[in-house]
């Protein structure tokens, strides 16, 4: 299984076993990371799953698609260049080891 | 120490017992719920996990371990039938005759689907949905459907409508009133959808007057209009609306209005040793003034349960929250922010027929809410200056030169 680690504001760190295909979000949320509140479950409706990708991933994790760059405008904590929607990052082997900086304002 | 039960393992009654747990709460928590599931996401019932994209375990709003972990007590079908407040401490009791004592309750019970009271109501093929059970009985039957009839253009319908379009289904949207999902948005946006659904190939007709369920014999077969027309159908699906499910309060005494339970800012009921969240819950509104409101919505689910919880460990902190909603049907993209009740003035923002646009609502001059289609960037300076305070002048909304995030106020 993928490894994701999630680092919190205050630099506390945890790094969990992802499902394949399940996405950076739910494998967040489902294990209680603090901080990513994901409301809407996952349908790119809420904006407050907003993570800051680290650099030596944000070639591999991507853009944001269209929908989910309107969104990142308007999120709580201001957007980075590698912010990202982490209900829209799929785990998967290509990604094992990622990192992500949990944004500081979800809401 | 205190022992706490939720009653009602939904969005909500989950979110109070996590909560309880990042307030600090040390006492016992028991979540008990009457579905056979942990506490899971519903929205998906009506889109993704219909279409196979989400399975149970995807819905699942947190791992099993994860109860564990931070000690909440999670017993999932069994329900609880009666509650008795007047010893020193609570009893409750379940329908396999558990008794579980407890000190603090909150209700988070949720609500049920609004049944049709129409003849041939019973037939096989006439489905509601709001748990798993029911959209596994849905989609069990999904594939082998020609022609689909929904009752009722609200959200659900909706969803499930152009879901069945886009699965090349014949759809009929049936709607009693003279325009869809009458009850949330303005007549700009009902109209958009009336339109856009026709556009995807669904015939949605409105005021339209059902007399009864037609079968032969055991199965549905299609749905009788007043006048005699019958609308064939495979599968109906009946959306009108849901009822809050007070049971436990009334038998309990407290303030009930329509089996709806009346919370203070607390999310406190009128026994203050009872606290409720959720969709089965009377609220004052969120953004202040003397509204009282129903929100069925994720969005108040969670926040009204925080705060609920907060509540139950000693913090007093009032609700306060952006109400904010969401709803997918095709590539359509619905989001709402705010509560467009009582407005007396909206502005149309982009050109409906374009499938992006929005609309504004005001009251007496000032922004309340806004529903946007495909139009992300609209909904989020809204939602911001709403949570702020702030406002977005009417007579300059609609110019779609200017991003609304740089026409945001102080008001």
């Amino acid at each position: 299984m993928p490894k994701v680690t999630y680092i919190q504001p205050d630099g506390a760190e945890i790094t969990l076993d992802a499902r394949d295909g399940d996405s950076v979000m739910e494998t967040a949320v489902k294990n209680g990371v603090r901080g990513i509140v994901a409301e809407c479950g996952g349908a790119c409706a809420c904006a407050t799953c907003h993570v800051f990708v680290d650099e030596a991933f944000a070639a591999t994790v991507g853009e944001p698609g269209d929908l989910e760059d309107d969104m990142l405008d308007g999120a709580a904590s201001d957007r980075q260049p590698t912010s990202r929607l982490s209900c829209q990052i799929k785990m998967s082997a290509d990604l094992d080891g990622l990192v992500v900086r949990i944004a500081p304002e979800q809401v | 120490m205190s022992d706490v039960l939720i009653v009602g393992a939904g969005q909500a009654g989950m979110q109070i017992a996590v909560s309880l747990r990042d307030n600090g709460f040390e006492g016992r928590i028991e979540l008990v719920g009457e579905e056979p599931h942990g506490p899971y996401q519903r929205p998906p019932l009506s889109k993704a996990f219909l279409h196979g994209s989400a399975d149970i375990e995807t819905l699942e709003l947190r791992a099993p371990s994860f109860y564990v972990d931070n000690k909440i007590v999670m017993v999932p079908d069994e329900k609880v039938v009666s509650i008795d407040l007047s010893g020193e401490r609570g009893l409750a009791v379940t329908d396999t005759g558990r008794e579980i004592h407890f000190d603090k309750l909150a209700l988070a019970t949720g609500s049920t689907p609004r049944r049709l009271p129409i003849e041939g109501a019973d037939l096989d093929g006439v489905l509601y949905l709001r748990g798993i059970a029911d959209a596994v009985e849905l989609k069990n039957r999904w594939d082998a459907a020609a022609s689909v009839v929904v009752i009722g253009g609200g959200f659900i319908g909706l969803e499930v409508a152009a879901g069945a379009r886009m699965d090349g289904k014949q759809v009929t949207v049936l709607e009693a009133a003279d325009r869809l999902i009458a009850r949330a948005v303005s007549p700009e946006t009902s109209e958009f959808y009336r339109a856009a659904h026709e556009r995807r190939g669904t015939s949605v007709r409105l005021s339209a007057k059902i007399s009864r369920i037609v079968g032969d014999g055991t199965k549905v077969t299609g749905v009788e209009l007043d006048g005699g027309e019958v609308v064939p159908a495979d599968i109906v699906m009946v959306g009108i609306g849901v009822i809050a499910r007070g049971e436990l309060a009334e038998q309990l005494g407290l303030e009930t209005v329509n089996g709806a339970i009346v919370v203070n800012e607390f999310a406190e009921t009128s026994d203050p040793r009872v606290i409720a969240a959720g969709d089965a819950v009377l609220l004052p509104h969120p953004l202040g003034g003397d509204a009282q409101v129903r929100l069925e919505s994720v969005q108040n689910a969670v926040d009204q349960a925080k705060t609920a919880a907060k509540t139950l460990a000693g913090v007093r902190e009032p609700y306060r929250a952006v109400p904010w909603f969401w709803s997918d049907q095709a590539d359509l993209k619905l989001q709402i922010g705010g509560l467009s009740t009582g407005y007396d003035q909206t502005v149309v923002r982009g050109t409906p027929d374009d499938e992006s646009f929005s609309v504004l609502y005001y009251r007496d001059g000032r922004l309340i809410a806004i529903d946007s289609v495909n139009a992300v960037s609209d909904y989020m300076a809204v939602r911001k200056a709403l949570g702020s305070g702030s406002t977005i002048p009417a007579e300059l909304a609609h110019n779609l030169e200017t991003p609304l995030k740089t026409l945001v106020v102080d008001s």
